[in-house]
């Protein structure tokens, strides 16, 4: 049927998936990418949904979109524009059609394209094509709704649940188009349906009818393929987001403790999947409490870390507003506690459902009172792992509360994973005071760390108050002296900085000097990194420098600021991280490059601005 | 402690000066409290580092300092949620909160409610002042209507909460009262709260010297406390008065008190109290009492055993874990789908 047709081999390519939030784009796009990674191509994925649940049907605001990029080789962001772009409805190609680049292909579900669809989103005419000036693109209109009714009439399903099958008839057609295996999905299917073989039959059916009917007709003249990778390291992988991977990470550090993991929080977008994941986890032994409220969440864990367990809470941007008392409290009590927040657009409600990284300031510094914390970010969706691992090994050992940042973008987004083994991982040794020691003395501490010991409840001998109120520098008991206040304040800060001779160094891609110095911090990682390696290519000379210790810095930072001509800070912010430098390191001149749109860089827009940056525009 | 240790009121003094006013009623509850504890430890076997006060802000929430038991002292309004972390995380300990009216009923209000609902294992003794005393006198959730304090100079305008009623309405199953003059009820009452598995609500009237001097001293003087409280056990009928000739009797839906002796009622016709009873009803209706229409009810009001959250966090990871097919943390990272690169 398709022998003329050719097969073109291509390193990488980049596919959207649209349409309204109750047409199951995100389910088709995680499938595709599973599938790809499954193939053995690098695959990072980005969804983009609206805060509404259910917006009204068939209206921009109610789109939801999922783009997944594939490679040969390593992928390192979803792609700024799309190859191809699945739009189930006219909304979902009004508001999609300009990330698709030039010349693209967009795959519409033509059964949807009448008077009143295009009304309803918006359009003014009979023709969405001309008035979104896509002339030049190849605009293929399928009858997905209509083909699909057809490939399930047999089926024994009702026509509701029929209907909701064409996802996966506009899946099938990017399958034929990209020359995927099917069996991973069916398999999924397998599962997924397993006590309802008519709905696997039909998934089955209408998934295959799609591919062939890609392949029938003429409009597709050409097929891709995207050769597995060959320079993937060795190893069993899996696909995991950002909150599965920080859930996950808390669990190892648990394990690594031998303490028990508690987490008290509250459901807040994007991080509830954190609570989520963990509430899953009583195999483990981990205890959830899903409290009243965001001060509820922090407090319980602030109860639970006195009494000995492992305490994280998990929250976003307003969440984290309402904590900063209680993270005070856990300052000055010096208990080990985790607070990861999944930063989203703001201020107050904000953009909920969209990434940013302006919790900077308030993670440093919102709080009342000299109140020094650790902070740290982690920079994909699987070094989130990692880095909530590294977060309860600081709290623990360091006695501190520590904020791990991670944001909406790492949070949703996947990549495939090469599973660690726990036995590559650091032991955590907190210094935990054993029963019946004379003469505790609850804010005596270790030299190196300067951290005070750790005495749980129930353990004799070891009775002790500690509490809000400004602390004796020994005994622990409520103090006014003026002398003790300076003291403590310092010693906290102090506690905080040491935390320095235990991070790695800073490292640099790229090299040790040059004309400009790209910085990053947290999830932008994947976008900067992409966007230097392409300048890099033309012979530019730029490096990046990206940030996970934000607080305390590494202790090279001044060293390899001084190597080049240029400095060029970029954050989804209004440059609280360029200010924080500018603090610490006044000696350097900062440009900033600062986007708050909810969206994560283009490579793009980054290349353009070092550019600019390089030519002293 | 060795085996068979009694404890006694001295080793639950810590070594820190009390620095309540002199004259405040907290001086009898701590009093109380030291003379309780002996008490649960020898009736369950508790030793000291079993036992951990927690507070969030006030006068009453210096208390924990005045413990030779671990201690924790919060942040305003949040030490029923610090206090439910504690005894997750560890099940086995003793957990008592101390708050106040402001404390736990305004700034408080949500986590006081919510740790009632879930009815996890803590002892909560409200001290009930109706008046801000550490801010110096403004007025509070208990405050009477028409209050004259600093911030309501020409009086309140707004209705005060009733304790009793907050906790039954948040299904609690565990309320008491008592004052803080009466050491000995207080002990008898925080005895039976230990005893009790759940969240035991114990609020205590308690006279703030300085900013809110005899808000309770129609009901708690020692010339009319027998005619203007009663005092109820479980059990027992529902008689007070200096002659004991005065009860409580169900007429209609309402309570009434009657004369035993006068217009045909004998002590058959006088309720006999059960704390233990479900239904929540007459307990709500003596909750509510108030002098002078009726004696105000001090005493263990409400006693009902139900499930407790502590306990059922800890049963359903215990019962998860036994047909767990993930063990460790590699198990984790291994399951669901994954696939190998060769």
């Amino acid at each position: 049927m398709s022998k003329q047709k050719q097969v073109l081999e291509l390193d990488h390519v980049v596919v959207r998936f649209s349409g309204d939030s109750g047409d199951g784009m995100q389910l088709t796009g995680t499938l595709f990418s599973d599938a790809s990674a499954l193939f053995g191509n690098s695959v990072c994925t980005f969804p983009d949904y609206p805060s509404e649940i259910r917006a009204p049907q068939g209206t921009v605001s109610g789109v939801s979109g999922f783009q997944v990029s594939i490679g040969t080789k390593k992928v390192n962001t979803p792609g700024d524009y799309c190859d191809v772009l699945i739009a189930m409805n006219p909304a979902a190609l009004r508001a999609n059609a300009k990330w698709v680049k030039a010349g693209g292909m967009i795959i519409v579900d033509a059964d949807t394209f009448n008077e009143k669809g295009l009304q309803r989103a918006g359009f003014k005419t009979d023709n969405p094509i001309e008035e979104l000036k896509l002339e030049d693109y190849k605009v293929i209109f399928a009858d997905i709704t209509n083909l699909t009714k057809e490939s399930l009439k047999d089926s024994g399903l009702d026509m509701k649940s029929i209907v909701r099958c064409k996802n996966m008839f506009a899946l099938g057609m990017v399958y034929y188009i990209f020359d995927r295996p099917l069996n991973y999905t069916e398999h999924y299917y397998e599962v997924k349906f397993k006590k309802k073989p008519e709905v696997i039959e039909a998934n089955k059916k209408v998934l295959k009818d799609g591919y062939n009917y890609a392949g029938n007709i003429q409009a597709i003249a050409n097929t891709y393929t995207i050769p597995s990778s060959t320079t993937i390291p060795k190893g069993t992988y899996r696909n995991v987001n950002g909150n599965t991977a920080t859930a996950w990470g808390f669990i190892a550090a648990s394990e690594k403790s031998g303490l028990p993991l508690f987490c008290g929080s509250y459901p807040i977008t994007p991080a509830t999947e954190v609570l989520i994941e963990l509430a899953k986890r009583k195999d483990l032994g981990v205890k959830t409490l899903q409290a009243e409220d965001e001060i509820a969440g922090i407090c319980t864990s602030i109860g639970a870390a006195y009494a000995g367990n492992f305490a994280v809470t998990s929250t976003s941007g307003p969440g984290l507003s309402l904590k900063s008392e209680a993270m005070g409290l856990a300052v000055m009590t010096e208990l080990p506690l985790v607070i990861v927040n999944v930063q989203r657009g703001g201020p107050s409600t904000g953009l909920p459902t969209k990434t940013e990284q302006s919790d900077l300031f308030q993670a440093l510094y919102g709080r009342n009172g000299e109140c020094p914390m650790v902070v740290i970010a982690a920079s994909t969706p699987s070094n989130c792992f990692d880095f909530a691992f590294t977060a309860g090994k600081i709290a623990m050992e360091h006695m501190t509360p520590v904020v791990l940042l991670t944001d909406g973008y790492i949070a949703n987004g996947t990549e495939p994973w090469k599973i660690p083994s726990m036995k590559d991982f650091p032991a955590i040794n907190p210094p935990i005071v054993p029963e019946g020691t004379e003469g505790y003395m609850p804010y005596a501490r270790d030299e190196k760390r300067l951290a005070r010991s750790w005495a749980f409840p129930g353990k004799k001998g070891l009775e002790h108050r500690v509490g809000g109120l400004e602390k004796d520098f020994i005994k622990g008991s409520v103090s006014h002296d003026p002398i003790n206040h300076q003291k403590m304040t310092d010693i906290r800060a102090a506690k905080v900085e040491r935390v320095k001779e235990f991070i790695p160094e800073q490292d640099v891609f790229g090299d040790k000097e040059g004309d400009l110095l790209v910085i990053g911090w947290g999830g932008t990682y994947g976008h900067l990194l992409t966007a230097v390696q392409k300048i890099r290519e033309e012979g530019k000379s730029v490096s990046l420098c990206h940030f996970n210790y934000i607080n305390p810095l590494p202790k090279n930072v001044k060293e390899i600021f001084g190597h080049y001509k240029k400095i060029l800070v970029c954050e989804l912010n209004m440059g609280q991280f360029a200010n924080y430098l500018r603090m610490n390191f006044q000696e350097f001149n900062y440009n900033q490059f600062n986007k708050v749109q909810g969206l994560p860089f283009t490579v793009v827009e980054l290349v353009d601005k070092f550019n600019k940056v390089l030519e002293g525009k | 402690m060795a085996e068979n240790y009694k404890y006694t009121p001295q080793d639950f003094k810590s070594d820190q000066e009390v620095k309540w006013c002199p004259g405040c009623g907290d001086h009898a509850i701590l009093s109380a409290v030291q003379r309780a504890l002996p008490e649960v430890s020898n009736a369950l076997n508790y030793d000291i580092e079993r036992y951990v006060f927690v507070s969030g802000i006030g006068c009453s929430s210096r208390f924990p300092y005045y413990m030779k038991t671990f201690g924790f002292h919060g942040i305003h309004g949040r030490a029923s949620a610090i206090a439910t972390g504690v005894k997750v995380a560890n099940p086995k300990l003793s957990v008592w909160q101390i708050t106040g009216d402001g404390d736990a009923l305004a700034i408080g209000g949500n986590h006081f409610i919510h740790a009632i609902r879930r009815n996890i294992d803590i002892n909560i003794l409200l001290f009930n002042n109706e008046i801000y005393g550490l801010t110096k006198g403004q007025y509070s959730p208990t405050s009477k209507l028409g209050a004259i304090t600093k911030t309501s100079p020409f009086g309140t305008v707004e209705h005060p909460f009733r304790p009793g009623e907050l906790v039954i309405g948040a299904q609690g199953k565990f309320f008491a009262r008592s004052i803080d003059v009466d050491v000995k009820l207080t002990t008898e009452i925080m005895v039976e709260a230990a005893k009790h598995d759940g969240t035991s609500v114990i609020e205590i009237l308690q006279n703030c010297v300085i900013y809110n001097d005899k808000t309770h001293s129609a009901i708690t003087d020692k010339e009319n406390r027998e005619d203007r409280t009663i005092v109820i056990r479980h059990g027992e009928k529902m008689v007070f008065g200096k002659n004991r000739d005065k009860g409580l009797i169900l007429s209609g839906i309402s309570l009434k008190v009657v004369t035993i002796g006068e217009g045909g009622f004998s002590m058959d016709d006088i309720l006999t109290h059960d704390a233990f009873a479900p239904n929540p009803g007459v307990h709500m209706m003596l909750a509510n009492m108030e002098y002078p229409e009726y004696p105000v009810a001090l005493g263990v009001i409400r006693n009902v055993k139900d499930s407790t959250y502590d306990d059922n966090v800890r049963d359903q990871v215990l019962d998860v874990m036994k047909t767990a097919k993930i063990k460790s943390v590699d198990d984790l990272l291994h399951s669901g789908e994954t696939w190998e690169v060769k």
